[in-house]
């Protein structure tokens, strides 16, 4: 027996409706033996008992429905073998309103067959179809010109239906493999070949198919590793995501951008691949440095980082029923990253037919299948390559309410400037302003963060930091501590037990205003009392604000030999009474939404933390909620 | 795994694809189940979260019983359990049961609509999942050829496979709607022949049914009354590879349910069935 080559060829058979896709995967699956015993018997008694003539097509369209209508409804895959290799065939279907399920399945594959009837010649989908297999990346292209038996095996026809479709071809910045006349139906050139054909000297089509080759991973292009997730199911910090580009290794210096930190890989957690990931594996890493790492990070070597921007071109199909309109806001998503966006001007639509761009220069929406090129603008900056250098990266796609309506390739973008992306004034909305409009224009939503801890554990220098951290990521951000707050607002308070309490009720009221102007209210109080804190919860909540109770807890012994104001030192003498951990109880938080320990945990490593934790909850609802 | 550093076989890329879809559907739901027959698949499935998780299964496995479990398949469940470490919850349709619903009085379509497909749309009321991930394969079916790797059912479990969503570059729908769920198939591109090759390669324990005994064994395993074994001397592995590569009998030939009527399985699966 002939060793199969262990890797599957993803072959998608597109084309005009009616040229007979159907019934050339149905003559393979036949001539290649790849039924199921008793298929075609089945299906030809069945149509004996309805009176119609057995098509090949029948063996494909196993769903009634598709019988009657005589259409593939919906992307299929099939699978089936040459001598050479395994395939897997992808049916899509030809229908002009199923472009979306041609789409679905055309991504995934490595070659593409391309059928045009010899009788009707090229049509207006035998363009289209070559121009998204251009945008999706599929560049190993087999033309069968199908129907020669009802073209009388005419070379003449055959010459000039590939004469005038690889010209198109060509303009598009493609080129065929073979152009191979057959017919699906007697099985001439397919398997088999023709005795019709005596002026064709090329390849059958299975032969134009075991030519092909499966896309290698493509570790040979700058790293691209795309987090999905951040696991701590155990005492690790494992990153986890997949290897879109390139290759990694145990001690390679990542760049994770957007924030562009970096930190040495310290170990692939996944099982052992000698110290080495690449393209499309699937893997979880661990850092040396306990940077801050999120979900829609992407990391890179320093010599080859990708784009940063928030405005970028881009040719975009739209495949959604409602048209794509300039300054909607859809969701838009590369990779892991998901962010806000919107159409800021569309510069042309090419009528994929003729690829001729329309002339209309105020045009304000691109309509179901069609393509244009265009600007967009995102909330924030994300990470992207131009497409014709790491398409993985280059590619995004547009969804409206969770539902994909267009796909798109980023082109034009500059590698050299990453910072100066700075983001245009848009009016996003009108009218009045709503909470979710309010986070959405911030970018995030407004909430308050409530330290508590022992004096000297460590409340002001994190907050700080903290505030720092948000601040460099553009947000809204304030810390209210005793220096800001005992100064002012609370400047007729002491320190009786009473007033003690009336201070926390103040900063809880002054943190959920601020909260609700869109802030992110930092507070950094000793705050000991559990009812305090549940009080500042509910005026936090009354006003519909989030509210984050973080502890930062160290052990009295450890505060007390930092004492940085030294006040610990003047409770033990005496000088102040009802110190708290002296001669006042600190009542732990049981609940707490983060806990950071600061006798084991840096600043850093506290802070990155917290992010890990409160940044998900800052983001804006989506806009549909 | 294998022997150079940069080859990937064609095992590899579907067990990185898969793990791929497990973690997106983990970082896109909030409440996650993963169906579990213990058949031949669903141990692969396991097999696969535990590696997208690092050795954990992160959310509950979910067994319908139809109270028509072969024996052995009941005590491959309670030891996968306790050695997996899963959180296990049996459903079984109590109601249709008190009702008579069995095969031997009622048609095998009904049976398994009733004790699979209803009962699971009583689990779902009752824990509200908004992701099921299931073992389904392309191969198994042509009605199976169709699916997404994320499907949508609306709140009557219903498949809309004459309008699903597109899916490309890794980009999935992830929205349903109130009382809808989002069926999760991590293992969609796989073939029958690919799920042995990975028992294999990864030495995953599976119920002994599927190995041969007297000259038959089971290739596809249901309700214990419907399914019937195939004549078979395939003991091991490699023998059971070596039939499927010569076998054009289907795999679910053995499933009485399919085949009771024509179009039987497009019906079963439109209403909900996996």
């Amino acid at each position: 027996m002939t060793k199969i080559d262990n890797r599957k060829v993803k072959i998608v058979f597109v084309g005009h409706v009616d040229h007979g896709k159907s019934t050339l995967i149905g003559r393979i699956l036949h001539d290649t033996e790849s039924l199921p015993e008793g298929k075609i018997e089945q299906i030809k008694k069945a149509c004996e008992a309805e009176k119609m003539e057995f098509e090949f097509a029948f063996l494909l369209d196993a769903l009634l429905e598709e019988q009657e209508q005589n259409i593939t409804i919906d992307t299929t895959q099939i699978p089936f073998r040459t001598k050479k290799r395994e395939y897997m065939i992808i049916d899509a279907p030809g229908h002009k309103e199923f472009l979306k399920n041609m789409i679905t399945g055309a991504s995934n594959a490595d070659a593409a067959i391309l059928v045009i009837a010899a009788s009707e010649g090229v049509k207006e989908q035998s363009r289209r179809h070559a121009y998204l297999l251009s945008m999706l990346g599929i560049k190993q292209i087999i033309v069968v010109v199908n129907k020669m038996d009802l073209a009388d095996w005419s070379q003449d026809r055959f010459k000039e239906i590939t004469t005038e479709y690889r010209k198109f071809l060509v303009d598009l910045g493609m080129e065929a493999r073979c152009f191979v006349p057959a017919s699906a139906k007697t099985g001439d050139n397919v398997a088999k070949r023709s005795g019709l054909t005596k002026w064709y000297h090329g390849p059958t089509v299975l032969e134009a198919l075991d030519a092909t080759e499966p896309t290698p991973p493509l570790v040979d292009l700058p790293l691209r590793f795309c987090v999905q997730d951040i696991y701590r199911f155990d005492e690790r910090r494992i990153i986890a995501g997949r290897i879109e580009t390139g290759q990694l290794r145990v001690g390679d210096e990542l760049v994770f951008s957007p924030a562009n930190k970096t930190s040495t890989v310290q170990s692939i957690e996944e099982w052992n691949r000698n110290g080495t990931a690449i393209a499309g594996d699937s893997i979880g890493i661990t850092l040396t440095e306990q940077i801050f790492v999120e979900r829609g990070y992407i990391a890179s070597h320093q010599k080859d980082t990708p784009i940063e921007t928030n405005r970028f071109h881009a040719d975009l199909f739209w495949i959604a029923r409602e048209p794509m309109r300039v300054g909607k806001l859809y969701n838009l998503r590369i990779a892991t990253q998901e962010m806000k966006a919107q159409i800021v001007s569309i510069e042309s639509v090419l009528d994929s037919s003729t690829l001729q761009p329309k002339i209309d220069n105020d045009t304000q929406q691109l309509e179901r299948n069609e393509v244009g090129r265009l600007t967009i603008q995102t909330r924030a900056p994300l990470v992207m390559d131009n497409h014709d250098r790491v398409a993985n990266l280059g590619r995004f796609v547009l969804t409206d309410e969770g539902v994909i309506c267009g796909g798109g390739i980023v082109f034009g973008g500059m590698y050299t400037d990453r910072v100066a992306a700075k983001s245009k004034n848009i009016f996003w909305t009108e009218g009045k302003i709503t909470p979710p409009q309010r986070a959405m224009q911030l970018g995030h939503r407004g909430a308050v963060v409530w330290f508590t801890g022992l004096s000297g554990a460590g409340k002001s220098t994190i907050a700080q930091a903290l505030e720092r951290e948000l601040f460099a990521r553009g947000m809204h951000t304030y810390v209210l501590d005793g220096d800001n707050i005992r100064h002012g607002l609370n400047s007729n308070l002491g320190f009786s037990p009473e007033d003690r309490v009336e201070n926390i009720r103040r900063v809880s009221e002054v943190a959920k205003l601020m909260a609700d102007a869109g802030t992110v209210a930092i507070t950094a109080f000793i705050s000991p009392y559990r009812m305090d804190r549940r009080r500042a919860r509910e005026i936090a909540l009354e006003g519909k604000a989030e509210f984050v109770e973080v502890f930062v807890d160290a052990p009295l012994e450890v505060c007390e030999a930092r004492d940085p104001k030294q006040l610990y030192k003047k409770a033990r003498a005496g000088e102040i009474r009802e110190f708290t951990g002296i001669d006042a109880p600190y009542e732990p938080p049981e609940d707490a939404e983060i806990v950071v320990h600061t006798n084991t945990q840096s600043v850093d490593e506290s802070v990155a933390t917290i992010l890990e934790q409160l940044l998900p909850r800052l983001r804006p609802e989506e806009a549909n909620a | 795994m294998t022997d150079s550093n940069n080859t990937r076989t064609h095992l590899d890329q579907l067990e990185s694809q898969s793990i791929f879809i497990f973690r997106e559907a983990f970082h896109a739901f909030k409440n996650v189940v993963m169906p579990w027959s213990m058949g031949k698949d669903s141990n692969v499935l396991i097999w696969l979260a535990r590696k997208a998780f690092f050795g954990r299964v992160p959310f509950p496995v979910l067994h319908i019983d139809t109270t028509y479990e072969f024996p052995e398949m009941l005590e491959f469940r309670a030891w996968a359990e306790n050695h997996y470490k899963l959180k296990l919850i049996v459903k079984i349709n109590e109601e249709a049961r008190a009702r008579g619903v069995g095969y031997e009085t009622h048609d095998p379509v009904t049976v398994t609509h009733e004790l699979k497909t209803v009962a699971l749309q009583q689990v779902l009321m009752e824990y509200k999942w908004d992701a099921i991930i299931t073992g389904i394969r392309r191969d198994e079916d042509p009605t199976r050829a169709k699916e997404r790797y994320f499907s949508p059912r609306n709140a009557q479990m219903e498949w809309d496979y004459k309008d699903q969503p597109p899916e490309f570059w890794g980009q999935f729908a992830t929205n349903p709607g109130k009382g809808e769920h989002v069926r999760v198939q991590p293992l969609l591109d796989w073939t029958e022949v690919d799920i042995w090759r990975y028992i294999q390669r990864e030495a995953i324990p599976i119920p002994k049914m599927y190995f041969a005994r007297n000259g038959k064994r089971y290739r596809s395993l249901g309700c214990s009354p419907i399914t019937t074994p195939v004549e078979s001397n395939a003991a091991t592995i490699d023998e059971i590879i070596a039939e499927l590569e010569t076998t054009k009998t289907s795999e679910r030939a053995g499933r009485a349910q399919d085949h009771h009527e024509r179009n039987a399985m497009q019906k079963l699966r439109a209403k909900g069935f996996l």
